[in-house]
């Protein structure tokens, strides 16, 4: 096998163990904190043989140990358990809401990226000069501000005062039927059915979300692309590139930037782990249906399974954020490539 | 070519003096009244020891000295130009196609990111135009020239997998041979090497010379390396040019006393 192969293969791996001890932790960790959900399901007036009942459905009877080994053996079998709370299958209800958290979280992180890299390099290359100082504000304010207060006084700027989009009510206006589904993407199926209205909705509702998202990514994105140009553009090679006779189009864009851009993939996987897990309350602010929204009602009501099969989900996306800064490492970095 | 009518020396440095800003804004002065003259076609050693300013004064020629120096005086004259006074683009005019500079830890010297072939390419282009392709043989053959093996290969390659000898003959082939300059700046070229490396090195630096015609400025603290290839010297001392004069006259009747102490410390390390 392909050395790139094996890389590939021994990170995929890695998901097995982690999965395994986040599992464990939050089995446990779920039972201890959130306590007993009969109480969630029973009406007040049940008798305790109803209770008793309830709980044997729920599986809540045998002992912690017992439940702990059963549901180890159903995930061996892709069996994630039962909603309580939906009352379908975890594994059918994550796979519903997962195309609308990455959805969000692509948009999201290309307008950081896109935001972030050319403001770092921008502030790079101002050194000490205005745009460096314009950019100090914006990254602090960007990262010392909460991500849910960014998105309240962007809703209240653009919905409440302005009407220019949407307010925030999901995927798509109350009432506006979804396109069929085939990538679960919006922005894609909607063109696939031959519905650019429909696009033209999706692309509002995403507006708002997709730009806290943006900023509260860009931020961090541009402190580090500016350290590490600052870096790059002190080093021996731009020395050598300068003396070579280089124009400083091709110092900083060419010889720096390439350079540069090692910290900022390795950052970017990492915000794109925690992204695509779910942005737990930019998704409720915004009434997002996605795995962040899922989480959190599975943590109001209790809901094991539910929790259980978010974080196995989390700790995957995860790992297949890292393999994806791997790759990229690869094409950028050659001296890993050998 | 006029200018050169006027003077023998392609360079002139005159009573160059500057400091180094300190974090609190004071200033601490570094060097003091340098002058020294680099012969058209010749090659100039500086030598002293680290700190001496020999390096700091080449690499200001090309402007690129630490951002935290501070001139107060002096001239540094290409033919009869004062490269204090140029701008940023016509400093650009004169770096690599007029004067060109190799320095001392070649590895860390070429990009990480760029194969040494293209690194070399884009240098063509960038001083004589003309495609990519074109530009990658020019790099080639360049390569091949400062006796790299298997040169084809070498330029797909990257810096890291270049020896340090490989990885400064490349930069040599860079600087002397795609840029094809007409003043050399080798700024300690051979400091880090094995022995045997450096003697190839630097017969590689005459050969250059003099094959093409080229005014060298080798910045040394190498004094063994100074008497068998250079034929003028300059003594640099605490940033000051304590004496210079013909590598002959240096090496036997030094008039100065730190000359004197350096020649013969050198001379018991050769002994020893």
């Amino acid at each position: 096998m392909s050395r790139l192969g094996y890389m590939m293969l021994r990170r995929l791996l890695w998901v097995l163990p982690v999965a395994f001890g986040v599992v464990t932790l939050t089995f446990f960790m779920a039972r201890v904190f959130n306590g007993d959900p009969t109480e969630l399901y029973a009406p007040p007036e049940a008798t305790d043989a109803l209770r008793a009942q309830i709980r044997a459905r729920l599986g809540l009877a045998d002992p912690l140990p017992v439940q702990y080994v059963h549901y180890l053996g159903n995930l061996v079998h892709f069996d994630f358990g039962v909603s309580f709370n939906t009352g379908q299958s975890v594994a059918a209800d994550l796979s519903d809401r997962l195309p609308a958290t990455l959805e969000l979280g692509f948009v999201g992180l290309a307008l950081g990226i896109a935001i972030g890299i050319p403001a770092g390099v921008l502030a790079a290359v101002n050194r000490e000069r205005w745009p460096d100082f314009a950019l100090r504000g914006f990254t602090l304010s960007g990262m010392a501000l909460p991500q849910f207060w960014i998105g309240l006084v962007l809703i209240w700027i653009f919905f409440v005062s302005l009407h220019w989009l949407p307010g925030p009510v999901g995927r798509l206006p109350i009432g506006v039927a979804l396109p069929p589904k085939v990538t679960g993407f919006l922005l894609i199926d909607s063109l696939l059915a031959g519905r650019p209205d429909l696009w033209g909705l999706a692309l509002r509702q995403l507006a708002l979300p997709a730009i806290t998202l943006g900023i509260s990514t860009a931020a961090p994105i541009a402190r580090v692309t500016r350290a590490a140009m600052v870096e790059a553009m002190q080093s021996d090679y731009i020395r050598t590139a300068v003396a070579m006779g280089h124009g400083p189009r091709a110092i900083w864009f060419r010889y720096s930037l390439r350079n540069a851009l090692l910290p900022v993939v390795t950052l970017i996987g990492g915000i794109a782990g925690h992204i695509f897990a779910g942005a737990v309350l930019l998704e409720s602010i915004f009434a997002w249906p996605g795995l962040g929204q899922y989480a959190l009602q599975a943590i109001e009501r209790s809901d094991f399974a539910a929790l259980q099969g978010f974080v196995i989900y989390a700790s995957l996306l995860y790992v297949l954020a890292f393999l994806a800064v791997d790759l990229v490492y690869m094409l950028v970095d050659p001296r890993i490539r050998a | 070519m006029r200018a050169a009518a006027v003077s023998d020396a392609l360079l002139e440095i005159e009573n160059y003096s500057g400091a180094f800003r300190n974090e609190d804004g004071g200033l601490v002065p570094v060097l003091h009244q340098v002058s020294y003259r680099l012969k058209t076609g010749k090659i100039t050693a500086v030598v002293g020891e680290t700190g001496s300013g020999k390096s700091l004064t080449a690499l200001s020629v090309l402007g690129i000295q630490p951002p935290t120096f501070v001139r107060s005086s002096g001239r540094i004259l290409f033919r009869s130009v004062d490269l204090l006074t140029l701008d940023a683009r016509g400093l650009r005019a004169i770096r690599g196609s007029e004067i060109s500079m190799v320095f001392q830890d070649a590895r860390a010297a070429l990009n990480p990111v760029f194969t040494v072939g293209r690194q070399l390419a884009d240098v063509h282009r960038l001083h004589h135009g003309g495609s990519q392709r074109a530009a990658m043989k020019r790099a080639v053959e360049a390569l091949s020239r400062v006796s790299i093996p298997e040169p084809e290969r070498r330029a797909r390659q990257y810096p890291h997998e270049y020896s340090g000898g490989m990885a400064q003959r490349a930069m040599i082939a860079m600087a002397a041979l795609i840029c094809q300059p007409s003043l050399l700046i080798l700024d300690e070229p051979t400091t880090g090497l094995d022995v045997t490396i450096q003697s190839d090195i630097m017969e590689l630096i005459v050969e250059l010379t003099r094959s093409r015609g080229l005014t060298t400025c080798l910045i040394t603290h190498d004094l063994g390396v100074v008497a068998e290839t250079c034929d003028e010297v300059v003594v640099m001392n605490a940033g000051r040019v304590v004496e210079t004069g013909s590598a002959e006259a240096i090496f036997t009747r030094p008039a100065d006393p730190y000359t004197q102490r350096l020649l013969s410390a050198s001379q018991m390390l050769e002994a020893a």
